[in-house]
């Protein structure tokens, strides 16, 4: 798993697809009598179709948005070419923008792979929580509290140098965890609906303990800065993940808690308890395990990776904690997950080609096509929609074939 | 066992009570005696019983602040939580449909008191803060939540999960704006805000019906796509230079829907200019709870809906097409939310701010879990949050208690009330389950 550090630094987003059909393989229980390497082959494909297909769409939207292509459109029974040159132009442009941008140079990669790490850690607790049959919605609030003690922590405490970095990291894995944990608790103990909890503690984290903090409490707010928007010092540098060639250590720490994750979902008891419950609950109940235990240890779990991924904002890109520090990353983490299909070495990839998009949807804006960043999202979701559904990608390309659609499931919004 | 009461009365006085009910009794022991004291406390550390009120959601001139003597209603609300209290003490509280009469009674004495408390005794530096009636405030701000919840509770009552409800109220806000604004009626916003919530209900429908993807990847995947695409709608309005026509009918939409007073009953003291002094859409939604009850409960069509939820194979056993069943649940509740989405267009502004539900479609989401999947359950949640979205407004001007504890108030009630009363609920048995007919 530790390879994977350099292995999705030299790939395309196309090319991920074929790893995270790999990580979907290892993790997943196959239909017995399947082969794999057909299958490996299959989804391979249905993936790359997608992501091909999501581009398609996305590029038919850039051309429908640009001016000049508008303009050809009214000749075009007069001069069709013109048509199809300047909107090839536009796509190639703003494609090329994005891939420069996100792969094109050494600096371009690191923006990326830093942009990438938060998701793929929100992305890895929401997945656990996935296996667990528990739907995390709350990767959102979970981060802000890890944000919170990490800078607090950070900024406030005058340690030796690595061992500030530590507590500081340690005190945003705990706020999120201790977040987390809580609506592990009142499904286990109470019954309530991890799908409603976790929303409500969202909104507690953002509009209540955010909001208080910068607002009331005069640690939290920078000096001098009392106009415009509140916002923290940020950490100083002895607190500050180290850089490599623009990359921070950061980076490499998502990476090792994804291989912590592979470890605790297949090789550790409670991995085993974890997917089972995920399940069956009932009947791993049955079977003498704890539901209340791995509810709370799985959120806890999810909520910790999602406060380390607070601390790729606090600790990594040495930001100011405000009000849209984490802007949507707690939800892009969901669609991070449903599309690596629950398994961390998927969150990886998928946060990786989240992250690469992301960065890449800016640069598209300053392009000379001046394509709407926000193609890039909605080309995000369609990739996760096609990958979700084979049998519309090949119905859509033409490739029929007798199978049985075999989707990832997210438990947690039935159970 | 006390030796005072003879064995007869013992047995027939104090029925055989299992753990889960003297659980019930102390949650409420300790729920109401929380309540009690804090209303109490409150009561006691008011010093000026006169209080401002305004019967009506903001000044105009029929209507000014009166001043009235609000310790009494405090202590009215001390008397009403103290003989909760007693109820529970007692074990008296009942177990069927009455108790939510008491919890109702319990909340509703808590935030009379609350608000008493919190605009009393005000520091005269200046105009004086009033109570605004929160009533008109509160069914103002429901269309979206209580019409989003709605389409929730008929989806997942046949069978599909809708996480979708926030993707449908921004699609419908969108469109509304833009449909109300090209043809320059509000009537044809609102029809396109439903098409909007129906065309997003067409592709949940395509891909967890038609190709059996997940129901929740669907749904989130959905929420993404409609935030991503009305942003990007939004910036490809044309500038003035680039299509002068479109860009004067897209920056003037029609004025926002307008109060409809229903003359007689809209002076019936403190409800009446809430419930009969509102606009088309917010009549609209204090309908459609009666009528989605109706459609799913007294019905044919309703029961064929509930049965594709529990039992889609039994359903289809007798003859009940389940696909076709699941298709027109899932477009009705998408006209419905859309509907409720024109709220941020039509309804409040006129125009499309960027990401106008911000959220509350998940708060939707949460009522339906919270309203156990009936639509009455679903609505009365849904009013709450509606209530609380009404108390944000009205609680900026005093600063007696940190905003922030004003704003994540409701939250917490929530997840208290979740923990402690909701508890475990049920979904229908075959919520998100694609049918694959054999």
């Amino acid at each position: 798993m530790s390879g994977n550090d350099k292995g999705s630094e030299k790939e395309t987003p196309v090319e991920t697809t074929d790893e995270n059909e790999v990580a979907a393989e290892e993790n997943q229980p196959r239909p017995s009598g399947a082969r794999p390497n057909s299958q490996i082959v299959d989804t391979v494909l249905t993936t790359a179709a997608a992501i091909f297909l999501a581009a398609l769409i996305g590029a038919v939207l850039m051309a429908l948005s640009n001016q000049e292509v508008i303009d050809s459109m009214g000749y075009f029974f007069v001069y069709p070419w013109d048509f199809f040159t300047r909107s090839f132009d536009v796509v190639t442009t703003s494609y090329g923008a994005l891939l420069k941008a996100s792969l094109g140079s050494g600096e371009a990669l690191s923006h990326t792979l830093n942009r990438s790490a938060p998701l793929i850690c929100a992305g890895l607790g929401v997945s656990l929580a996935f296996r667990a049959g528990l739907f995390n919605i709350g990767a959102q609030g979970q981060i802000i509290l890890g944000t919170l003690a990490a800078s607090y922590v950070g900024f406030t405490w005058s340690l030796p140098g690595p061992i500030l970095l530590l507590t500081s990291i340690v005190a945003g894995i705990l706020a999120g965890a201790l977040w987390g944990a809580i609506a592990g608790a009142l499904k286990a103990f109470t019954g309530a609906h991890e799908v409603i909890s976790t929303i409500m503690l969202n909104q507690v984290a953002a509009a209540g303990l955010l909001a208080y903090a910068l607002g009331e409490l005069k640690s939290f707010q920078r000096p001098g800065d009392t106009l415009g928007l509140p916002q923290s010092p940020p950490v100083p540098d002895a607190a500050a993940f180290p850089e490599v060639f623009g990359v921070h250590l950061g980076v490499v720490v998502a990476l090792v808690a994804a291989a912590g994750v592979w470890w605790l979902l297949n090789r550790s008891t409670f991995g085993f308890e974890l997917r089972s419950v995920g399940v069956n609950p009932d009947a791993s109940r049955t079977a003498g395990m704890s539901t209340a235990k791995v509810f709370v240890l799985t959120m806890a779990v999810a909520g910790a990776l999602s406060g380390l991924a607070a601390t790729m904002f606090i600790n990594g890109d040495q930001a100011s904690n405000n009000a849209s520090l984490v802007g949507s990353v707690g939800f892009d983490a969901i669609t991070v997950a449903l599309l690596g299909r629950g398994t961390p070495l998927g969150s990886v990839l998928a946060g990786f080609l989240f992250g690469a998009l992301a960065v890449g949807g800016g640069a598209m804006q300053t392009s000379s096509a001046g394509t709407a960043p926000e193609i890039v999202q909605v080309v995000q979701g369609l990739i996760v929609l096609f990958v979700a559904a084979p049998a519309a990608v090949r119905w859509l390309v033409r490739q029929r074939r007798k199978e049985p659609t075999d989707t990832f499931a997210a438990k947690g919004a039935t159970a | 066992m006390s030796a005072t009461a003879t064995p007869e009365s013992s047995a027939t006085s104090r029925p055989v009570r299992d753990r889960a009910d003297k659980l019930r009794q102390i949650k409420l022991l300790v729920t109401f005696a929380v309540v009690f004291v804090l209303v109490l406390w409150m009561a006691i550390s008011i010093d000026n019983s006169q209080v401002l009120f305004l019967n009506a959601a903001e000044l105009d001139a029929e209507h000014q602040p009166k001043s009235i003597n609000g310790l009494v209603w405090v202590w009215v609300a001390v008397g009403v939580s103290g003989l909760a209290l007693a109820l529970a003490a007692l074990n008296l509280v009942p177990r069927n449909g009455w108790a939510l009469l008491i919890y109702l009674a319990v909340g509703l004495s808590f935030y009379l008191a609350f608000t008493i408390w919190y605009y009393a005794d005000q520091d005269a530096g200046g105009v004086e803060a009033f109570i605004t009636n929160p009533l008109p405030s509160m069914v103002k701000y429901a269309p979206p939540l209580v019409l989003g919840a709605l389409a929730g509770v008929i989806c997942e009552r046949a069978g599909v999960i809708n996480i979708a409800i926030e993707a449908q109220l921004v699609m419908g806000a969108f469109f509304g704006y833009v449909i109300s604004s090209l043809a320059y009626s509000n009537g044809a916003g609102m029809v396109g805000a439903a098409l909007a919530g129906v065309l997003v209900a067409v592709v949940l429908g395509v891909f967890s019906l038609r190709y059996h993807v997940d129901q929740v990847v669907v749904g989130v995947v959905l929420i993404a796509l409609a935030l991503g695409l009305t942003t990007f709608l939004l910036g490809q309005i044309p500038t003035e230079q680039e299509n002068a026509s479109l860009n004067t009918m897209l920056s003037d939409p029609p004025d926002p829907l307008t109060p409809i007073e229903i003359p007689g009953l809209s002076q019936i003291p403190l409800v009446g200019r809430a419930l009969f002094n509102q606009s088309i859409l917010v009549y609209l939604t204090l309908l459609a709870p009666i009528a989605i009850w109706f459609l799913l409960y007294q019905t044919r069509w309703g029961l064929r809906v509930r049965s594709v939820g529990e039992h889609p194979k039994a359903a289809d056993t007798v003859g009940i097409k389940v696909s076709r069943v699941r298709w027109q649940a899932i477009l009705l509740g998408g006209g419905l939310a859309g509907l409720g989405g024109a709220f941020y267009s039509v309804g409040s502004s006129g125009s499309f701010t960027d990401n106008a539900a911000n959220g509350q479609g998940f708060m939707a989401l949460a009522a339906v879990i919270m309203g156990r999947w009936h639509p009455i359950g679903a609505t009365m949640a849904a009013f709450f949050f509606a209530l609380t979205a009404a108390m944000k407004d009205d609680f900026g001007l005093v600063t007696k208690v940190p905003s922030e504890l004003i704003a994540v108030a409701p939250y917490l009630a929530t997840l208290i009330a979740v923990a402690g009363f909701v508890g475990r609920v049920r979904p229908p048995a075959a919520d998100g389950q694609p049918y694959v007919k054999d």
